[in-house]
């Protein structure tokens, strides 16, 4: 797992911060320009290949570009189950790969060994090899890997490579206005963006304001 | 495990005499997942190819006697996951010919439906990646689009884009909905008119062809000796359709072709599937029709069928009926059966053997793409080493089906 | 249809064929395991029969029976329409004497089928060309299909890692105490010590 921290620290600082502009700079670079090596073997490829087309399009988040050698690659992503028989090329292609790397549980075979909880399946890659981030689902949404891609993104930004556990970004608890928004109400848009609001509210008045 | 590298002594040379040892190991973007290769190599030609498949080996058997019988079908839809409606439904009148039950008609219109669209999405995907391995990455984008169409069909209906679990013994989980027709019918076009933008793409393009007219060929008595079943078979020209030979649900209520190649090449395997997502196309267009638009979806039989949510909710006969069938399972009668259909890549059979426990006693699949890889070995020794990625494209050997 | 299959065989071999039966539509015939391949040979070479596809080889343990492992095969005729299924019992407790004559010699794919009967069941094929384990690797001892073999019992070729090395929790929590849960599977329940 090593960092490439070479930055002077600052007072106060320990490892986990980017210090110094370099460090922030070479977090941006790295993040946007993941190589991934799709470590593919079973269903979730299915959703891999889905995440990979144009309707939910990786290459926005610069992760598009596959290598398949260990050599050239820095993001494992083991999407699909491990069994004992693949564990040992598993392991090997992750200690082909140089640092920086990262590694990437996509689904919950991967993650945690799924429901095959039997004599021939590895129960989740962490068993063998350190990973940074899990997605589950079986197979995850694209939306669901992507969103496991930023959260990725995010540690690599910040040169973080402790466990943690994701917080939840929207709580239904804490929204007075309902648990579910079904449609956009011209209410929220107002609030939100002020050039909107003025164009609504133009847009509303001949018809005398829509149903939320 | 097998070893990757060969050990050499210090200061002994390869010499050029012995056949190079090339190792198309498990993990290899053109091996769909899970093959390892260990090929030996005379120049560029392969002298002797050891196909090595159980790399996704995960205990299907072995899991589904440790639940119930209708624990199966999640572990059935990983089975083959490109068509995981064909393996529900499969697995479904297996367990439905062992209990002697017979569905109503509008479920056997709706498993048609569903389960050819599975079909179109697994041929889109095989010559998709086919044509991808071999250079051609803007085909396959057009029919993952087209494949996305098909999830979007299937995800309206049963809440997944992939892996459904959408089968139940004596029906389905949930009716049609509301909408299910409209979409069919709408899309139906669209996939077609992007299968057919790949094939103008592909099928002109002089290097396309060359790689795939006459590699990989094998005659249809060599297939058939070898278990060989589905669209490789057909396209060796023997006509062997089980939906056809051996209807089952409606099929013999529908009018549909059965493509059929003359040499059982690479290229004739590609042609075929394009042509079944054709045929497929029609026969969904008439199950739609025919589909009535109420009516049960699955059996009244209650000891196996699982009774409607609200009535669980009110009347204790049926909180009795549903804890009863959730914790001990339905119990099938005793007996053995073996049963077919024609999935994504030929003969899907499922043996059973129940004990008359709600747990089953045995749960065999018969994969398709098991015997179909079996020949692999044969189909590659002399050619080039570049001849494996359209032949093993073309073969559509599905890890999850194959290593079961 | 093929009770006439069913007939022929009973004609040819006599006493080797111990039972036949037609439940649910699926001809059976149980046959002696020293006559497997001559009967595999007279089903794939008499023209009335013609069984030319090999649909499908598995083994079913039945561990209070002796023998134990019981073999089953499908076979298809595309010309004639036909299907039989072909059983056979061989091994005791202890799967001794769990060995078959080989078919790879009529059918070449019942290759990978009798490979995949040996790893997954134990039972041994005569005379076949290459009998190593296709599904599991070479290292894995035992036969996961037999009954006796524990479902989770796992033989990890890569060591897992341990706890202090990941700095973080890695194995699974047990939701079940040994008395929880569905009663599922025909095992009796292990001692703790695994």
């Amino acid at each position: 797992m090593g960092d490439v921290n070479r930055s002077l620290t600052l007072e106060g600082s320990e490892q986990g911060f980017a210090t110094t502009k370099v460090d922030a700079l070479l977090g941006w670079a790295r993040k946007y320009s993941l190589f991934m090596y799709p470590f593919v073997t079973a269903c979730c490829g299915m959703e891999f290949m889905a995440l990979t087309s144009p309707r939910f399009d990786v290459a926005r988040f610069g992760a598009e570009a596959p290598r398949f050698s260990p050599r050239q690659s820095d993001l494992l992503w083991v999407v699909g189950t491990i069994s004992q028989r693949q564990a040992p090329v598993l392991k090997r292609i992750y200690e082909q790969m140089m640092d920086p790397k990262w590694v990437m549980a996509f689904g919950t075979c991967a993650s945690t060994g799924g429901f095959y909880d039997n004599y021939t399946t590895v129960p989740g890659i962490d068993k063998i090899i350190p990973t940074d981030v899990y997605i589950p689902g079986c197979p995850p949404r694209p939306e669901a890997v992507l969103d496991g891609l930023m959260l990725l993104q995010d540690k690599i930004a910040r040169n973080e490579r402790r466990p943690g556990v994701v917080k939840p970004r929207f709580d239904p608890a804490h929204n007075v206005a309902g648990l579910v928004h079904l449609r956009r109400s011209a209410t929220d848009a107002r609030d939100l963006v002020p050039a909107l609001r003025d164009k609504e509210a133009k847009a509303l008045a001949p018809h005398g304001g829509r149903e939320a | 495990m097998e070893p990757l590298d060969m050990e050499l002594e210090e200061g002994e040379l390869e010499l050029p005499a012995e056949p190079m040892h090339l190792n198309l190991g498990p993990s290899h973007p053109a091996m769909h997942g899970t093959v390892r290769i260990v090929l030996e190599l005379s120049g560029e030609t392969m002298v002797k190819a050891d196909v090595q498949v159980g790399y996704l080996h995960r205990g299907f058997e072995k899991m589904c006697e440790r639940g119930t019988w209708a624990q199966v079908f999640p572990y059935v839809d990983r089975l083959n996951y490109v068509s995981p409606m064909l393996n529900n439904v499969g697995y479904a009148l297996a367990v439905e010919k062992l209990c002697g039950l017979v569905v109503p008609e509008r479920c056997q219109w709706y498993r048609m439906a569903l389960g050819e669209l599975a079909r179109i999405s697994d041929h889109l995907t095989c010559d998709g990646a086919m044509a991808m391995e071999l250079g051609a990455i803007t085909p396959f984008l057009w029919f993952v689009k087209a494949r996305e169409m098909v999830w979007d069909i299937l995800e309206e209906e049963t809440g997944a884009r992939l892996t459904h679990s959408f089968g139940r013994i004596g029906g389905m989980a949930n009716p049609p909905s509301r909408d299910f027709k409209g979409l069919c019918r709408a899309a139906l076009p669209k996939i077609v008119g992007l299968v057919e933008e790949g094939e103008r793409m592909l099928l002109k393009n002089r290097i396309f062809i060359d790689r795939l007219e006459n590699v990989g060929a094998i005659s249809g008595a060599d297939a058939v000796a070898l278990g060989w079943t589905g669209p490789c078979l057909r396209a060796t020209g023997v006509a062997y359709d089980i939906r056809k030979a051996h209807p089952y649900l409606k099929y013999d209520e529908v009018d549909f072709d059965v493509p059929v190649g003359t040499k059982g090449d690479t290229l004739d395997r590609f042609l075929v599937r394009l042509g079944e997502i054709r045929q497929s196309r029609r026969i969904i267009e008439q199950s739609i029709d025919r589909m009535a638009d109420d009516g049960p979806i699955s059996c009244d039989d209650p000891a196996v069928v699982l009774p409607d949510k609200m009535a669980v909710y009110t009347t204790i006969e049926a909180t009795i009926q549903h804890f009863k069938l959730i914790m001990e399972g339905a119990k099938i009668p005793k007996g053995e059966v073996y049963s077919y259909t024609e999935g994504g890549n030929g003969e899907l059979g499922f043996y059973l053997v129940s004990d008359g426990s709600g747990t089953p006693y045995r749960v065999r699949i018969r994969p398709p793409c098991f015997q179909i890889t079996g020949g692999l070995s044969k189909l590659l020794e002399g050619r080039m080493l570049s001849d494996i990625v359209p032949t093993f494209g073309s073969l559509n050997m599905i890890g999850g089906e194959c290593d079961h | 249809m093929s009770q006439v299959v069913l007939d022929k065989l009973r004609e040819r071999f006599g006493a080797a064929v111990l039972e036949t039966h037609s439940q649910l539509g699926d001809d059976t015939a149980v046959v002696d395991p020293s006559k497997w391949k001559a009967i595999c040979a007279f089903l794939r070479q008499d023209p009335a029969l013609d069984f030319d596809l090999p649909v499908d080889l598995c083994g079913v343990d039945y561990p209070d029976r002796a023998p134990r492992m019981e073999v089953v095969m499908h076979l298809y005729s595309i010309s004639m329409r036909h299907r039989i299924r072909l059983k056979t019992r061989v091994g005791d407790e202890d799967m001794a004497g769990a060995e078959l004559d080989s078919v790879t010699s009529i059918w070449p794919g019942m290759n990978w089928l009798e490979r995949e009967v040996f790893d997954m069941s134990g039972v041994h094929f005569r005379g076949h060309p290459d009998l190593r384990r296709i599904l599991m690797y070479p290292e894995f001892e035992g036969h996961p299909l037999q009954r006796t073999y524990a479902a989770d019992r796992t033989q990890p070729l890569v060591p897992y890692r341990t706890e202090a090395e990941a700095g973080m929790p890695l194995h699974k929590l047990e939701p079940f105490g040994p008395d929880e849960g569905m009663p599922f599977g025909r095992m009796p329940p292990r001692p703790e010590d695994d």
